[in-house]
């Protein structure tokens, strides 16, 4: 969420919740020497550099506050209902057209009375137009609303050079500038900007092949296969890989992407607690031992389903306890580094890398272009027979039309930046402004008192605000 | 005795004494008893509390099981691999390489040929004006969004983008998807949730079926544009509802249909199912990827074509990457439809937003069309001119609308298996191929498709090829055919 400004100064207590991690509790100094022991006892340790993920508890008057304003704001929907059904105040609101009154009614009255009564009224935040490209500062064009946000009106002027926390633009490839898109103009230039055709039929260029070649080195696997949505990527292929008697172990706060392409794939879902190991053990030594519900067959397979970053809390999953968990039970893992891949990792290449594990350890690593790299897409990497059986069975690659061609050149072209293949250290200084910015940014918002959650290395922030009338101002 | 005096305190008086009584005598009863009676009831008494206290256990659970038993359970179990394996010579593995854009001269695995396959039917993948557009949007913009349409993701082109659709289309309004995929199989599921009934067409697309299957409605499949067995389903529904009223009044109705269908290219019958939408009060949901800019007048799609007024169609979506040879998608209609999608649209609300010069490429695109209708008209006439030049193919038959510019050649004769018609079609194209004439197979996922087609060949007429070029395309299938099929 962008614009911090104004938020409420908290005084309430920092628990620094220092998650489990092999055993060991509070005091930096304690850890490393314990982490350094099991090295020279060639035990399998399991972090190298502490893990400090803080999700601090709401003071108890911010909570009492924001209930209250929620309970008022509800209360007060009621009333504007009631009048405006009465015709005592003027509905704004789109109707259904004459003819079909009739009708059974396309929105449940209980469905639209958030939307109606309390999303209207703090509408302002989002969906704001920009007009530039979204880099540090971006251009907001300005509007107005007479009608407390039921209509917007632009009053055409711009409000200029605004500073950007709110774009996902991590590695700042979001760019105008002339040399650095000269291939990207030169491939708009030869190839156009559609596709007109799915991956199978007539929609594999070149540049397709190029894109995937180069992910797969990237990421330092075997192959990679591009998609033109990040979305999509997940909801054509889970259902891809699993199917009807697989088992499928969800993190309780994964993206609806995720989510969907769970629910299409028709297997059994179960989620654990948020990046909480203990939970998934047990669903994992449950799902083992006992197999199927009523059945009790074994499962076909288990799919355990983690994001790399998690957006809306600013976690980085634990991704040397899972996968030593995937080895014990024989699981397989999907990792989804939409937010870490290029932002997170001493190279940029994801969570694998900033926690210097092999990449063949998690069996699907799936990913997008939009964030780090300022383009748009998916892709899926992993080892040959994965790829090659998703370019047979993935939805995406029958039905999808495949990305458009100048896209991929400005992924090709970032990467290449990222890996330094284009002959600059810009890449890596890229990565390394990005954590020091990241480190930065929150000591200093810790320093001035704000509620922020997640690891302290990632560059995702949610910092919060509570009350929803804070919010709108 | 003294039951014959008035006072209310007395019979109570009476009532306790004789209470008293009774309790004094048990107590006698009790030291008179016999030692083992005594003890008997003493026991019975211990064991019934104890019952009472003891934990209980269900019959059904595993406790069975012991620690060791478990760890060996974990060894032993041995998942299916996560893919199964795909062999090298598999048909959808090797992909064709175009190298150079999928234009109207295409260059496929090396060689040149005449494009019959790609969707590209106003020619507009290659016009100057479009990539001007984009360009300049680069320019401006650079790439990416880097952020979904919530938090700093719409630009004020993508604003500009949902305004001129909607006036093209002449409705209210417009929302853009950044993936064609994703509109339709975003949009239905946006509306229909569990409870909801969706009549839809056999021949439905595969998006369209995927949005089915997010929505967890109930589905109620009718034959392919066969208007009388959606009426008897509808009427069917209609006995079901007058049985139950009350739930009837909250469940909705949908029809989705295609205006061209993809699998078939077919038309829908859309007046008979305006009638219909009146008469049993459900609402009508059109997806017209293929129709768009394609018929009608002014491009508007199959609404245009028949003359319907637009209101009576709830929902319109369409796919940009066919006729606007752009990416992405919208769904137009009045505004008290369309503006649930900006907050119940997973495709929309979840995903970044399509890039500014996407965006760029298709308002000119938009722009080129409405400044020349009369490509429509040409482009229809083409269609017609193959189609005719196609009937009587050796072994082929052409299933698909006269003026519709995707149709299909499948086997009139099938060799019993599909994978052996498969590899027959393939045949004819790699001999076209080979004669410089881009063809492809439409393909189709075999195990999740509800109701697969038959394997065919798809030929897509776009406005760029030239009467030589179709006449060339029409005897070189014609010679394919008659000399693989023979």
């Amino acid at each position: 969420m962008a614009n911090p400004g104004g938020g409420t100064v908290c005084n309430g207590k920092l628990h620094n919740h220092q998650k489990q991690s092999n055993g060991s509790q509070s005091g930096n100094h304690k850890r490393n020497r314990i982490i350094r022991e099991t090295q020279q006892n060639a035990k399998p340790y399991f972090y190298n550099k502490p893990f400090v993920e803080s999700f601090e508890e709401v003071p108890m008057y911010a909570a009492i506050f924001t209930y209250l304003c929620y309970g008022i704001g509800t209360l007060f929907g009621y009333l504007r209902d009631f009048l405006r059904n009465h015709g005592i105040e003027k509905c704004s609101m789109a109707v259904e057209r004459k003819e079909q009154k009739d009708f059974v009614p396309l929105y449940q009255d209980f469905e639209n009375f958030y939307k109606r009564n309390i999303y209207m009224r703090i509408r302002d935040n989002w969906n704001r137009p920009i007009c530039s490209v979204p880099g540090p500062t971006f251009d907001v064009m300005e509007r107005v609303s007479d009608d407390y946000n039921w209509t917007f009106k632009f009053t055409g002027r711009i409000i200029q050079d605004v500073i950007n926390v709110g774009s996902y633009n991590y590695l700042g490839f979001a760019e105008n500038s002339n040399e650095s898109l000269t291939t990207v103009r030169n491939v708009l230039k030869k190839y156009g900007v559609g596709m007109c055709s799915s991956r199978q039929e007539m929609g594999n260029t070149d540049k397709h092949e190029e894109l995937e070649e180069l992910v797969a080195q990237f990421l330092g696997v075997e192959a990679a296969m591009v998609f033109g949505m990040g979305f999509a990527t997940n909801s054509m292929n889970i259902p891809a890989l699993v199917g009807k008697g697989c088992l499928i172990l969800s993190d309780e706060l994964n993206h609806t992407s995720i989510i969907l392409g769970a629910r299409l794939s028709k297997a059994t879902i179960r989620t654990f607690k948020h990046n909480n190991m203990q939970s998934l053990e047990k669903l994992l030594r449950e799902a083992v031992i006992y197999g199927q519900p009523r059945s009790r067959r074994a499962w076909k397979k288990i799919l355990i389903l983690v994001e790399g970053i998690y957006s809306m809390e600013g976690s980085i999953v634990r991704l040397p306890e899972i996968i030593a968990l995937k080895k014990k039970y024989k699981a397989y893992l999907y990792l989804d580094e939409a937010h870490s891949i290029g932002s997170l990792g001493p190279r940029g290449q994801g969570v694998v890398d900033y926690f210097g594990m092999d990449p063949y350890d998690v069996d699907v690593l799936m990913g997008t272009f939009t964030k780090s790299f300022g383009a748009a897409g998916g892709y899926i990497a992993g080892r040959k027979d994965l790829v090659d059986y998703l370019r047979v069975y993935s939805h995406g690659a029958v039905y999808a039309t495949s990305m458009s061609a100048p896209i991929a050149e400005q992924t090709i072209r970032s990467m290449k930046s990222l890996m330094g293949l284009d002959g600059t250290t810009n890449g890596i200084q890229r990565i390394r402004q990005l954590a020091q910015n990241t480190r930065y940014f929150r000591n200093r918002l810790n320093e001035m008192g704000f509620i922020i959650y997640g690891n302290q290395e990632s560059p995702v922030i949610p910092l919060l605000l509570y009350l929803p009338s804070k919010v709108a101002s | 005795m003294a039951l014959h005096n008035p006072g209310s305190s007395l019979p109570s008086a009476m009532a306790m004494v004789g209470e008293q009584w009774v309790l004094v005598e048990m107590v006698q009863a009790l030291y008179e008893a016999p030692a083992y009676h005594l003890i008997l009831e003493g026991i019975l008494i211990l064991w019934i509390i104890r019952l009472l206290f003891s934990k209980t256990y269900k019959l059904q659970e595993r406790s069975d099981l012991t620690a060791k038993e478990k760890e060996e359970l974990i060894e032993e179990w041995q998942p299916e691999p996560l893919v199964p394996p795909v062999s090298k010579d598999h048909p959808a593995l090797n992909y064709n390489i175009v190298s150079g854009p999928p234009g109207h001269k295409i260059v496929v695995n090396g060689k040149e040929c005449i494009n019959f396959a790609s969707f590209n039917f106003l020619g507009l993948l290659d016009n100057s004006r479009v990539k001007e557009a984009a360009l300049a949007s680069l320019k401006k913009y650079g790439v990416g969004t880097c952020g979904p349409r919530g938090f700093y993701g719409t630009f004020d082109v993508h604003l500009e983008l949902e305004e001129r659709l909607a006036k093209f289309m002449e409705t209210e309004e417009a929302i853009i998807y950044s993936y064609g995929f994703a509109t339709i199989a975003s949009a239905i599921p946006a509306y229909s949730k569990r409870g909801d009934i969706i009549f839809v067409d056999r021949a439905a697309c595969f998006a369209i079926q995927k949005g089915l299957q997010a929505s967890r409605s109930d589905i109620k499949v009718f034959e392919h544009n066969d208007i009388a067995h959606l009426e008897y389903l509808l009427k069917e529904q209609e006995i079901e509802d007058q049985k139950n009223p009350r739930k009837a009044r909250v469940t909705r109705r949908f029809i989705v249909v295609e205006g061209l269908y993809m699998n078939t290219g077919s038309i829908c019958p859309l007046p008979e199912l305006v009638k219909l939408k009146y008469k049993y009060k459900a609402r009508i949901f059109l997806e017209e990827s293929l129709s768009f800019g394609v018929l009608g007048e002014h491009g508007r799609g199959v609404t245009e074509h028949f003359g319907i007024n637009i209101d009576d169609i709830d929902l319109i979506s369409a796919n940009m990457e066919n006729s606007l040879a752009s990416i992405g998608g919208f769904c137009c209609g009045r505004s008290f439809v369309i503006d649930h999608q900006r907050l119940s649209g997973q495709g929309y609300c979840f995903s970044a937003s399509l890039p500014p010069l996407l965006a760029a490429a298709a308002i000119e695109a938009l722009n080129i069309m409405e400044e020349n209708p009369d490509i429509f008209q040409v482009l229809r006439k083409k269609c017609k001119q193959i189609h005719k030049a196609l009937q009587g193919t050796y072994g082929l038959r052409v299933v698909g609308e006269s003026f519709s510019p995707a149709f299909h050649l499948q086997l009139e004769e099938s060799t019993g298996s599909r994978e052996n018609d498969i590899k027959l079609l393939q045949r004819i194209v790699d001999q076209c191929m080979n004669r410089n004439i881009a063809l492809t197979q439409a393909h189709y996922l075999e195990k999740e498709e509800k109701s697969l087609p038959p394997p065919s060949i798809r030929i897509v007429v776009t406005v760029e090829q030239t009467d030589k070029e179709l006449d060339k395309a029409a005897s070189t299938i014609k010679e394919a055919a008659q000399s693989i099929l023979n």
